[in-house]
């Protein structure tokens, strides 16, 4: 079974070193555009989002000696297809109270249809009335459903609409990296 | 005075096995983590319990917030049908349902076609007539919301209070509150004081609490103790094992958690008690009695309550009273269940409780 798709219909398309790259290079291309750090919030969207939210944190940290704060968020309350969908676990979201003023990055694993994303902003509003907001994704794999574009990507992948994407990493899944997973059961594609 | 000398020191198990498997299937879905109705806590496994309880860690985050409102229920809408008198469980349902985005309409008996003599099943058809997706119900006689989900395929049923049957949102906001507060209830010794005879609140709780792995204790006069045990649905209408200790000194050493139970005004003319005084000197709860407990000992209470009289106005008020935070945990709870009734549109018609 050494095809393109192996045992499992899938193959990987970013290892632990391309992840980590990509990573790195969105914390650089945050740190330029914003010109530092100044009022800047990172807020990852639950589950990988926040996992990738403070790497890039860790990593600006690393490169330019400050902190920026990492928050949680949860989408499921603000979700447009909340009837069309068995009940997801809510997790609770982290974020300070008011953001008004802030310049927002928000973090995700995969855009797709850029509902989720359509929904983080709805949320964001109801803390605050933030400067900015921008999108962090490690994957765009296109199909947008809204007009909706990141500001920092890891990887462009085009994909059908049958293949799903899965990001692993290493907090949540014990290793990083993306897999193309074809009609398999990925709960991971929904970005 | 004999007769409640007479059960001293006594325990006793209520237990008879459940056909679990037969009320269990009754109302999960095909994913087995949503349930169309939430009729008592004693289909609930220990798993969506927790689930539960998890939920409303989140919900509750939402209530803190400056803006308390998500858009999650927007255009469902939500009836709340009380055929008794309530204050924190109709308007806690009415808080979450808004917080939610819901539309909630309250309706009472009195003042409705009730009044003409309507049905209830006739009630509950008009309003699934009308489109109504979720009713929340409280009614004086026990399993009137088992009935209502048996016959409204297209509502789903929450029971805010049936009878001597079941209250199972009080059940597990007080499960989540003892949480919230000691992490877990394994292990736990939680006492029941009062009028469990006709309490649904302590029967659903009894049945939450020994879920999640807490040892109950009941304590009260002789004959305010549950011993012929009502039946709903023509299944039995039992519980998981418990003890019975009607010395509340006795019963409340060692105790983690003290729930008193209101006693109601029919109760006391009503032949089940010598004396009110005789109550008040036995059973109160009081700060004297709970020094014996643990230290970090925490009082719960169902409300409304008679103050001086299940409880004294030190207790109720005092440091270690939970019961402000009942309350406001009830808010959260209450919107984890609508929310959790409301989601998935793929609950199918199978799933549906049809008789058995």
């Amino acid at each position: 079974m050494k095809r393109a798709f192996g045992v499992m219909n899938q193959h990987k398309v970013m290892n632990d070193q391309d992840v980590r790259r990509a990573l790195a290079r969105i914390s650089h291309e945050i740190l330029e555009r914003n010109k530092g750090t100044d009022d800047l919030i990172m807020v990852g969207l639950y589950t990988r989002g926040v996992t990738i939210a403070q790497r890039l944190s860790e990593n600006i940290q690393k490169f330019e000696g400050t902190i920026v704060p990492v928050e949680s968020l949860d989408i499921s309350l603000y979700r447009d297809d909340v009837q069309l969908r068995i009940a997801q676990p809510i997790k609770p979201t982290t974020l300070a109270a008011d953001i008004s003023g802030m310049k927002v990055v928000l973090v995700d694993d995969v855009l797709f249809t850029g509902r989720s994303i359509r929904a983080s902003m709805d949320s964001l509003q109801d803390f605050g009335r933030a400067k900015e907001i921008q999108l962090a994704v490690l994957v765009d794999r296109g199909h947008r459903e809204l007009p909706l574009r990141a500001d920092y990507v890891g990887k462009n992948i085009p994909t059908s609409l049958e293949e799903q994407v899965r990001v692993r990493l290493i907090e949540t899944d014990g290793t990083d990296d993306v897999v193309i997973v074809r009609s398999g059961d990925g709960n991971n594609s929904n970005g | 005075m004999t007769l409640l000398l007479s059960g001293l020191g006594m325990v006793i198990t209520l237990m008879v096995d459940v056909e679990s498997n037969v009320i269990g299937s009754q109302n999960v879905n095909a994913a087995g983590t949503n349930r169309k109705h939430i009729l008592d806590v004693d289909v609930l496994s220990e798993d969506e319990i927790l689930n539960i309880l998890d939920q409303t860690d989140a919900m509750s985050e939402v209530l803190r917030r400056d803006i308390k409102k998500v858009p999650a229920l927007r255009g469902r809408v939500i009836v709340t049908l009380f055929y008794e008198a309530s204050t924190r469980t109709r308007i806690s349902f009415e808080e979450a349902g808004k917080i939610l985005s819901a539309d909630v309409i309250n309706m009472s008996s009195s003042g409705s076609s009730v009044d003409k003599g309507e049905s209830l099943l006739n009630t509950g058809l008009t309003l699934q007539a009308m489109g109504v997706d979720v009713i929340v119900v409280r009614h004086p006689y026990s399993g009137a919301p088992n009935l209502l989900a048996k016959h409204l395929p297209k509502v789903s049923i929450i029971n805010a209070g049936d009878g001597l049957h079941a209250h199972p949102t009080q059940a597990l906001l007080d499960a989540y509150t003892v949480r919230s507060k000691l992490g877990s209830l394994k292990g736990l010794k939680i006492v029941i004081v009062g009028d469990v005879l006709h309490s649904r609140v302590a029967r659903s709780a009894i049945w939450a609490f020994t879920k999640l792995g807490a040892e109950i204790v009941l304590s009260g006069p002789n004959t305010l103790m549950p011993v012929g045990l009502n039946l709903v649905d023509g299944r039995a209408n039992v519980l998981p094992p418990v003890s019975v200790q009607p010395d509340l000194d006795d019963a409340i050493r060692g105790a983690d958690v003290v729930m008193a139970l209101r006693l109601q005004n029919e109760r006391q003319n009503g032949g089940y008690l010598p004396s009110l005084r005789e109550y008040i000197r036995r059973w109160q709860i009081t700060k004297d009695r709970l020094s014996s407990a643990s230290k970090e000992v925490l009082v719960m209470h169902p409300g409304p309550m008679n103050e001086g009289i299940e409880i004294s106005t030190e207790v109720a008020h005092g440091g270690r009273s939970l019961i402000e935070e009942q309350v406001t945990n009830g808010v959260a709870l209450r919107m984890a269940l609508l929310y959790q009734v409301s989601a998935g549109g793929y609950q199918i018609e199978e799933e549906h409780p049809n008789g058995q």
